[in-house]
């Protein structure tokens, strides 16, 4: 029998039981565009399987107590000290489970990986302007993911109970404890009484194995249905438009293309866990709360939040014999409440400056949304110097700076910079609007100088592609909204103030560099 | 697109190129060995992997250029799986790229919104369901289903409440009392006053009958700096000086920022550095919080010794160590 018929076999044994013929065959026929970009949220998804073969694997032997023990095994340099069984089973993982240290590398690889693929994924999402109607819902499932991809990662290094991750624990344990009149009891909740308490390695393990998995596999699977339900965006080009999908089918071509994928990203994360060391614990030796190692530093997720703690000024305040710590609550948890906040409700706010409440599954190119892309850069902006300040420790003994300098530095950077970083993205776009128009109109520049009869030099042009001449010109520009103070029967709307907001909020997100026109190209032809 | 006119027409979608591998047999031929040779190159990875495990004992070292000395067997198993991996990868892949049929297909959308009769007929569904139920005329039922279900919700928050004990006195206070010795951490040890050299920088704890009963909890409000400077290099208020003895100052060892350990000191500048968030306290005049977040000085003990020269601590801390809370009296 031939592989196919063996095939037709399985697919009619499928049908007779469950009838799925005609949804299956729709499935396998499903199109998905093609573009590098596209692979990013792979990635993602990639990283997942990993973790959660990889986490499984370290579960066999790793112990989630805090038992007090005495170390017996092979590491010669921690022979005999005490600490917790968390430790001394992550010490047993890395030197006497074999391919136990590969495991853990692979794991807290693949964990810096799926944050990593998950911002760019999110990036590429944000610039190019996917997360119009109808995916707001998946953009937010998103940002959910992103903010529970933070936690779990946190808790994750948490867990070997070294010297390193319990001062994590003790941050997070101050900020906790910060939160105005509940903090105490939370934290005494959190760590059944003061820290670090005996309670809370087991804690933080079922909600790292248990808790968070599970919801990232509820939250994976819809946002999945839901691009598979809606269909995926697509980049604009010649004979692609807002009402098809171009692309290739999922059986053959995406399934190898995305099978392979998985393997090839699996590959570097074994490699990099064979060839990378990180997190070398058994350095560290077990945590105390009285010792600390200089150049402590979270995983890189965590760093602008460490960056915007270390630069807060040092308020508190005291009334009726109460403290507020303003120097932990404003970078630890206002900033970054509004940060998220702004971003999941970032669909809503855009569509609310254009007025425009249409589907969308053409994609911008980021440059033809000056103001949005502008906005990207400002918070990038943001995060990176916050970032920065998070390893100023480590930038200062790399390069012989000091740490008050790089702190004040920032310091004025995070308010300088965004704005700034604003301002000159959205300058840009506009300009390479301008450059788009220039070479529609007058195509592509040669190199080739010519002198012409009366000895005057010019380059020689040459006209692009229909092609590329159609990606130029095929965006639309909306213009601003019209809303006057007075309208029509000149009577004064009401809430003029958020009126006046949106008025100029539309007029800068509509600002844009004329799009050549057909009359501008007539006149050309003529030439 | 909206109505706005496109000033250059749509050329629609290119025509397909065809691969060499379509057209050349030849050139398919020699893909499908390339492919091959992949998945041949990821099974040698496996092999390797196996190898490793089983006959690479776990304490061989080799050098390898750049890398410098490796660890062989954790290396081999992790470039065994790599390859092993990879190759499958980019088998596939190749062999998708090179032979699958590349065709670009075109598929239709169509707009979420369901059609008005659609819409309607689901508006009267609902409609129609929410009136069998009554929920708009048996205002009682409504009510007290909202109230009942509302308070079942406290039944979750209610079970855990068992989490840990309510925030008690154990907050504020630390293990140090009026003539609590110091001793060394981790020796145990007493410390003689005229021992402390100037300059000189101890970890110290309160003594406990039982070492063994000190845990973690206890370390963790405990630990103390005891920093040993000239005399006439102070720079404190007279209640302040006070509290030193003969040069010798203690400080709690727990940052009154986030609550890290205050690991780092510098002799020259005498200043105490956090290095989790670079919180610097200035030692010559109380731990005065010079740079950085902390928002408070390190609380400092009052220090004297006994007949024998021994350190002990005068009073207990006079306000709680470690990083500020709701309930922390200024």
């Amino acid at each position: 029998m031939t592989a196919e018929a063996k095939l037709g076999q399985v697919a009619n044994y499928v049908d007779e039981r469950v009838g799925a013929a005609g949804f299956l065959r729709k499935s396998l026929k499903k199109v998905f565009p093609d573009h590098w970009s596209f692979l990013l949220g792979e990635i993602v998804l990639y990283s997942f399987v990993i973790l959660l073969l990889s986490g499984t694997f370290l579960t066999f032997w790793y112990d989630p107590s805090m038992r007090e023990v005495v170390y017996e095994g092979s590491y010669q340099p921690l022979e005999g000290v005490k600490m917790s069984a968390a430790y001394a089973s992550s010490l047993h993982i890395s030197f006497e489970v074999r391919g136990g240290l590969l495991m853990r590398q692979i794991h807290h690889w693949a964990a810096l990986i799926f944050m990593a693929a998950m911002v760019a994924h999110l990036l590429r999402i944000f610039f190019t302007g996917a997360f119009r109607k109808p995916r707001e819902g998946n953009w937010i499932i998103g940002v959910g993911l992103l903010t529970l991809g933070i936690v779990e990662g946190f808790l994750g290094y948490s867990l070997p109970d070294d010297l390193l991750s319990g001062t994590g624990i003790r941050i997070a344990e101050a900020i906790i404890q910060a939160l105005p009149v509940v903090g105490s009891y939370i934290s005494y909740f959190a760590f059944g009484g003061v820290f670090p308490g005996e309670l809370f390695i087991p804690r933080i393990y079922i909600v790292h194995v248990l808790l968070l998995p599970g919801a990232f596999l509820a939250l994976i699977t819809v946002h999945l249905m839901l691009v598979w339900y809606q269909k995926h965006t697509q980049y604009p080009g010649p004979g692609r438009t807002e009402k098809n999908v171009v692309g290739y089918q999922l059986m053959p071509m995406y399934m190898a293309k995305a099978g392979g994928f998985f393997f090839v990203v699996f590959g570097v994360t074994a490699f990099l866990g064979a060839v990378a060391s990180i997190n070398p614990i058994w350095l560290y030796g077990p945590y105390t709360p009285a010792q600390v190692s200089a150049g402590s530093q979270p995983d890189w997720y965590m760093g602008w939040l460490d960056g915007l703690v270390r630069m807060a000024p040092p308020i508190e305040t005291y009334f009726f014999g109460y403290t507020i710590s303003w120097n932990i609550l404003i970078p630890g948890l206002i900033i970054p409440g509004i940060l998220f906040t702004g971003m999941a409700l970032y669909p809503f706010i855009e569509s609310w400056i254009t007025g425009d409440k249409r589907e969308h599954h053409l994609l911008d190119r980021p440059r033809n949304a000056p103001n949005r892309t502008a906005l990207g850069a400002m918070s990038l902006t943001f995060m990176v110097v916050a970032l920065i300040n998070g390893g100023n420790d480590l930038i200062a003994t790399h390069f012989d700076l000091s740490i008050n300098q790089i702190m004040w530095g920032t310091r004025f950077a995070i308010f300088i910079l965004p704005p700034l970083a604003f301002v000159i993205t959205k300058r840009l776009c506009l300009s390479l609007q301008r450059a788009d128009r220039e070479l529609v109109l007058h195509g592509r520049e040669t190199g080739r100088l010519i002198m012409l009869p009366h000895g005057e030099f010019v380059e020689v042009h040459e006209p692009i592609s229909p092609e590329q001449a159609f990606i130029l010109t095929s965006h639309e520009q909306l213009p601003a909204l019209d809303l006057p103070e007075i309208d029509a029967r000149g009577v004064k709307r009401a809430g003029a103030l958020k009126n006046k907001l949106r008025a100029r909020m539309s007029k800068s997100h509509a600002e844009s560099i004329p799009k050549v026109t057909t009359e501008e190209l007539k006149a050309i032809e003529h030439h | 697109m909206s109505n706005e006119l496109q000033p250059i027409k749509d050329p629609g979608l290119p025509a397909h190129v065809h691969r060499k591998t379509d057209t050349d047999p030849k050139a398919a031929a020699r893909a499908e060995r390339q492919v091959a040779t992949m998945f041949g190159i990821s099974a040698l990875g496996t092999l390797l992997l196996i190898f490793s495990y089983i006959f690479v004992p776990d304490d061989l070292f080799i050098f390898i250029p750049i890398m410098g000395s490796q660890n062989a067997h954790q290396l081999g198993l992790g470039l065994g799986m790599a390859i092993a991996l990879f190759f499958i990868g980019i088998g596939a892949i190749h062999w998708a790229k090179t032979l699958m049929p590349d065709q670009e297909v075109v598929m239709q959308r169509h707009e979420f919104r369901s059609s008005d009769e659609d819409r309607a007929a689901f508006v009267a569904t609902v409609k129609e369901g929410a009136a069998g139920a009554g929920l708009g005329r048996r205002s009682l039922i409504k009510r007290s289903l909202g109230a009942a279900l509302g308070l079942s919700a406290l039944t979750p928050v209610l079970l855990l409440r068992d989490l840990g004990p309510l925030p008690g006195p154990e907050q504020k206070t630390t293990n140090w009392k009026a003539g609590t010795y110091l001793v060394s951490d981790p020796s145990n040890r007493r410390i003689k006053a005229s021992d402390l050299e100037v300059g000189s920088v101890a970890q110290v704890l309160p003594e406990f009958e039982d070492p063994k009963e000190r845990h973690l909890d206890d370390i963790a409000k405990d630990a103390l700096l005891l920093i040993r400077l000239r005399p006439s290099e102070f720079n404190l208020e007279p209640d302040r000086l006070a509290m030193t003895h003969e040069g010798i100052i203690a400080f709690s060892k727990i940052c009154s920022h986030m609550g890290c350990a205050v690991a780092l000191y510098e002799q020259t500048t005498k200043h105490l550095l956090c290095p989790c968030h670079q919180s610097t306290f200035d030692v010559t005049r109380a731990a005065k919080v010079i740079f950085g977040p902390a928002a408070r000085p390190l609380p400092q003990l009052d220090i004297t010794v006994d007949a024998e020269g021994y350190l002990i601590a005068r009073k207990p801390f006079s306000e709680p160590v470690g990083p500020s809370f709701w309930g922390r009296e200024k």
